[in-house]
């Protein structure tokens, strides 16, 4: 299905365009640069709709196809189009991106022009990535991203933000440029730079055991995978909340993005060989990322390593597969697992989005992140407090909030594979209880700890508003899960029966 | 064989060029200091109208002249036209520096076209001798630029090393190009071709002289371990020459490792043997070279001279990997390093004022807060320098990358990628400085409008380039494949 007019293109430039517009808005008068900023959001987000709803969830073909000659000579298309893997992910991105703009209203004194217009730029270059369906294009979206994100945490970040962004910017391209070397083989072997051709080429072991690892390099650092996660605590807590907000709810996604789309289907085999290694990353990120979380000082760097110790479930999710592959008797669960990691994506950008917000609601207050300096806040913000504890149990996975459905899936298809596997993801439900409570505990509850949080002021209106709108989407998703469930599930099938045939 | 003006005709660009230069310098003779735009507009004015006629005299054949030493084909023409493109800003961001240092003077236009006239006579070579004769006069009229600013000590002691070490490379190729001589008895690269081709010259007299040649390639293009000169001259000369010096010839020495190393002494590549190997080594010094020794620099000409040799690294990988999408990757590598070289000391000119040369990192500290305009663009060019989308860089290392796997170099594709991540670090550190820090001075960023107009142009020409690279792509396959 193609759609009549170029849907994609429009979301993809809308905001980029939107955003040079912003730019060029000066820095005289902020107030146009954010309301000009909000208008491009929001129109953003309402044209992104029509995805959701001209949506057809029988198929896994893609869908609102646009492609059109880009290079010529290397036969690199300008080619767009979304599965049931991509389209709930941009429209997270288009709905995020609204709270980004509205989160950094007052908040943002220097150059608000510049800071909204890093965020729309980065808004269309993300939904390029989701909806990219060329290699040579998706890489461009890919490695584009960075540049704005190196500016908001370089230029509105905390004290240490230039060393946060320096090394936010190298690992990541360390990460990239070997996955572009394997893009350029895999060209050669296919002769296309579609994607989609990707999918089908042959491919040997030992290139199939190369191409994973490169595109292992780009996507672990990206989603961050322990033991390349370093650069998330330090960009977290050095970035603005909006950075925060963009990174833990688009980007971390981004990776995994990839390897539902590169990884697995392209080189099958590999996977399948080296799936204990992602297994192993991704319960070491759920046990071990969790008990340091546990000891965080920081309430910025708590939730960021909670991200880490969230995105493990992702990769378990999609890589347990191979292992229940093995145990025919259980088929089923190798759908179930990877649509627990999407759900588990799609739910962590709601979550981790809102407790960054609220930091954020607190920082601007206090110019503090440390938990140490909090105490009693319900006493003086009760609204913002019971915002707080509501965000901290979905955290925690409390069934009724989206936060659970995905871990619970997840947990769910670990079983089939191995009850060892399970048993340590399900430790999460423990951990994260632990460190996410604990926190709330000491920040929220208990007597007024000082002065300065006696003198603190309820939320306002757009922080509500803000707020109010997370809960909306955690209790739906939470309560409700299976339209987002619906939608993949097409695509996601033919994903796992592809998989499941060997390449050699 | 009779003589016809008409014959002369693929010539005409060279000659028009020649002609303005001596009526400028003439013209300038009678000029009085405040009539002195006089000139510059006169000089810019021959410039475009130089392009025209390339373009007029331009065909998709390749015509030979004057008994083999002159060739006129597409590559040539496309060549000509960038160079001449590119001297266009180097000459518009400079005005305005010059006269704030007294300098404004006509014979700095007429050194800098003097040198572009050498230079398209190295583009269009068809022999030794003509290239020798190219390659001189632009070297020549360079050591004058370079010690342009006569008060300047820094500047006559980089001119004098640049001197001194360019003649020895001169006579090193000059020595390459006797000993070829002597073993092919040939000076015309189609002739040299034919004798090696043959198998009857004496290989080993061919060999010992290719070593030379190559050393006086490598030398133009300042490739580790012949790069010594680079950052001394980049940091003794005025800004304004070296936004000339740094991206205008690059174009030449395209062209002349093309003529000689492809056209003339094909035969002689011979992987290890030849000089492949050669260009191999050359190429992963100088990326390591290039990239490593950047990241010690606190003064921005330096550092940019530093990578200079890292982007030449590129520029011989790309010759490397073959007829083909290899030459056409490094001639699309090589005009937009140019257009982006260009920019970026383009931008340091005008940041500078009377008196202070914008050349450490720290005279860019907070440029963002006095000038967003322009911290965007030489954030711009120092993405692009970086290679990272959608900024036209990206692309030229991607084609390069590409042609290297095609020609089943992978190794050296990786080589190439891992150095780029190490280099991406100091691009960072300009934006890093333009863009975080606070300024340590307030004195307002003042800019002429010519030079705004053209630093804009040259900016989003990164951005544009980076978003639709087919059109250029495709001229310089075209121009590589007639």
């Amino acid at each position: 299905m193609s759609a009549d007019w170029p849907i994609l293109s429009a979301v993809i430039w809308l905001p980029i365009l939107g955003g040079l517009l912003v730019l060029f808005s000066g820095d005289k008068a902020p107030a146009i640069s954010r309301w000009l900023a909000l208008t491009v959001a929001v129109l953003t987000f309402l044209l992104s709709i029509p995805l959701w709803t001209g949506f057809d969830a029988g198929t896994a073909a893609m869908q609102f196809q646009e492609n059109h000659p880009w290079i010529e000579s290397f036969k690199v298309n300008y080619h767009l189009g979304v599965d049931g893997i991509s389209m709930p992910l941009i429209l997270l991105t288009t709905f995020v991106t609204i709270l980004v703009v509205i989160a950094g209203w007052e908040v943002i004194q220097y150059k608000p022009n510049q800071y909204m217009a890093a965020f729309l730029i980065m808004e269309g270059v993300m939904v390029g990535v989701f909806a990219a369906l060329d290699a040579m294009l998706f890489y461009v979206f890919w490695e584009a991203m960075l540049i704005p994100m190196f500016i908001i945490i370089g230029i509105w970040g905390g004290p240490n933000r230039v060393y946060a962004t320096i090394k936010f910017f190298l690992y990541t391209f360390l990460g990239s440029v070997l996955m572009l070397v394997a893009l350029v083989y895999l060209y050669y072997q296919s002769g296309s730079m579609a994607i989609l051709d990707f999918h089908g080429v042959k491919l040997g072991m030992t290139e199939q055991i190369l191409i994973f690892l490169a595109f292992l390099a780009a996507f672990a650092v990206k989603v961050p995978m322990w033991p390349v996660h370093t650069w998330l605590p330090d960009a977290h807590v050095e970035a603005p909340t909006g950075g925060s907000v963009i990174l833990a709810a688009i980007m971390l996604k981004i990776g995994g993005y990839g390897f539902l789309r590169f990884s697995l289907p392209i080189t099958p085999d590999a996977s399948h060989s080296l799936d204990w290694l992602i297994i192993t990353m991704s319960l070491v990120a759920v046990v071990y990322i969790g008990f340091v979380a546990l000891v965080q000082q920081d309430m910025k760097k708590l939730i960021a390593y909670s991200s880490i110790a969230h995105m493990g479930f992702v990769t378990l999710g999609f890589f347990i597969v191979f292992i229940i592959f093995s145990r025919p008797e259980v088929h089923s669960g190798a759908v179930l697992g990877v649509q627990g990691g999407m759900v588990q994506m799609v739910s962590h950008g709601f979550i981790s989005a809102a407790m960054f917000l609220c930091v954020g609601v607190l920082y601007d207050r206090m110019h503090s992140r440390q938990i140490a300096d909090y105490g009693g806040v319900v006493n003086t913000m009760p609204w913002f407090a019971a915002f707080m504890v509501f965000f901290a149990m979905a955290n925690a996975g409390l069934p009724g909030t989206s936060g659970f459905v995905g871990e619970f899936m997840v947990i769910l298809a670990s079983f089939r594979a191995d009850f060892w596997f399970a048993f340590l993801a399900a430790t999460t439900l423990i951990i994260g209880a632990a460190y996410t409570l604990w926190m709330v505990k000491r920040v929220v509850f208990g007597d007024i700890a000082n002065d300065k949080v006696a003198a603190l002021q309820d939320i306002n209106g757009r922080e509500a508003l803000v707020l109010g709108s997370l809960v909306i989407a955690v209790l739906a998703l939470g309560i409700w899960p299976g339209p987002l469930i619906e939608v993949m599930d097409a695509s996601i099938t033919n994903l796992v029966k592809h998989i499941a045939v060997s390449k050699l | 064989m009779d003589f016809n003006i008409s014959t002369l005709l693929p010539v005409m660009p060279e000659i028009f060029l020649l002609t303005a230069t001596c009526v400028i310098l003439v013209i300038d003779l009678f000029l009085s200091q405040q009539s002195r735009m006089f000139t510059y507009g006169l000089a810019l004015g021959t410039l475009l109208a130089t392009i025209a006629v390339v373009a007029f005299v331009g065909n998709g054949e390749s015509q030979v002249l004057l008994h083999g030493a002159y060739i006129r084909d597409p590559m040539g023409d496309l060549l000509k036209v960038a160079l001449l493109t590119v001297a266009f800003f180097s000459f518009v961001y400079s005005r305005r520096y010059l006269e704030q240092r007294d300098i404004f003077k006509g014979e700095f236009y007429v050194l800098a076209m003097l040198a572009l006239l050498g230079m398209m006579v190295m583009i269009s070579a068809g022999g030794f001798l003509s290239l020798y004769l190219g390659l001189e006069l632009l070297a020549l009229s360079l050591y004058a630029l370079v010690a342009f600013d006569r008060k300047s000590e820094k500047g006559s002691e980089a001119a004098m090393k640049y001197f001194v070490l360019g003649a020895i490379a001169s006579g090193m190729l000059l020595y390459g190009i006797s000993m070829i001589y002597g073993g092919t008895g040939m000076l015309d690269f189609a002739g040299v071709a034919k004798a090696v081709a043959s198998g009857q010259t004496d290989k080993m007299v061919l060999l010992f002289g290719l070593v030379f040649v190559v050393i006086g390639i490598a030398f133009k293009f300042g490739a580790v371990p012949f790069h010594m000169w680079a950052p001394d001259v980049y940091d003794g000369a005025p800004v304004a020459v070296v936004a000339f010096l740094g991206s205008v010839p690059k174009i030449a020495a395209f062209a002349m490792a093309i003529r000689i190393l492809v056209e003339g002494l094909g035969g002689l590549g011979l992987g290890w043997q030849g000089w492949e190997g050669m260009l191999i080594i050359l190429a992963v010094l100088s990326l390591a070279v290039g990239n490593i020794v950047a990241i010690a620099q606190t003064n921005i000409k330096r550092m940019l001279a530093y990578s200079t040799i890292a982007h030449v690294g590129f520029i011989f990988l790309g010759i490397l990997a073959g007829e083909g999408a290899g030459h056409t990757a490094a001639m699309f590598y090589t005009i937009t390093y140019a257009l982006t070289a260009v920019g970026g000391f383009g931008l340091l000119t005008i940041l500078s004022r009377k008196g202070v040369e914008a050349e450490n990192l720290h005279d860019l500290k907070g440029l963002n807060e006095k000038d967003p305009w322009l911290a965007g663009m030489m954030l711009l060019f120092m993405f692009s320098m970086a290679g990272v989308p959608p900024l036209v860089g990206f692309f030229a290392k991607l084609f390069i990358l590409d042609a290297l796997v095609k020609a089943g170099m992978t190794w050296l594709a990786i080589v190439a990628v891992a150095f780029s991540v190490i280099g991406a670090f100091y691009y960072l550190r300009v934006v890093k400085v333009i863009y975080f820090d606070k300024p340590i001075s307030q004195v307002p960023v003042t800019s002429a409008v010519d030079a705004r107009l053209a630093i804009s142009v040259n900016g989003l020409a990164m951005l544009y380039y980076g978003l639709f690279p087919a059109s250029l792509l495709s001229l310089c396959s075209l121009a590589i494949g007639g």
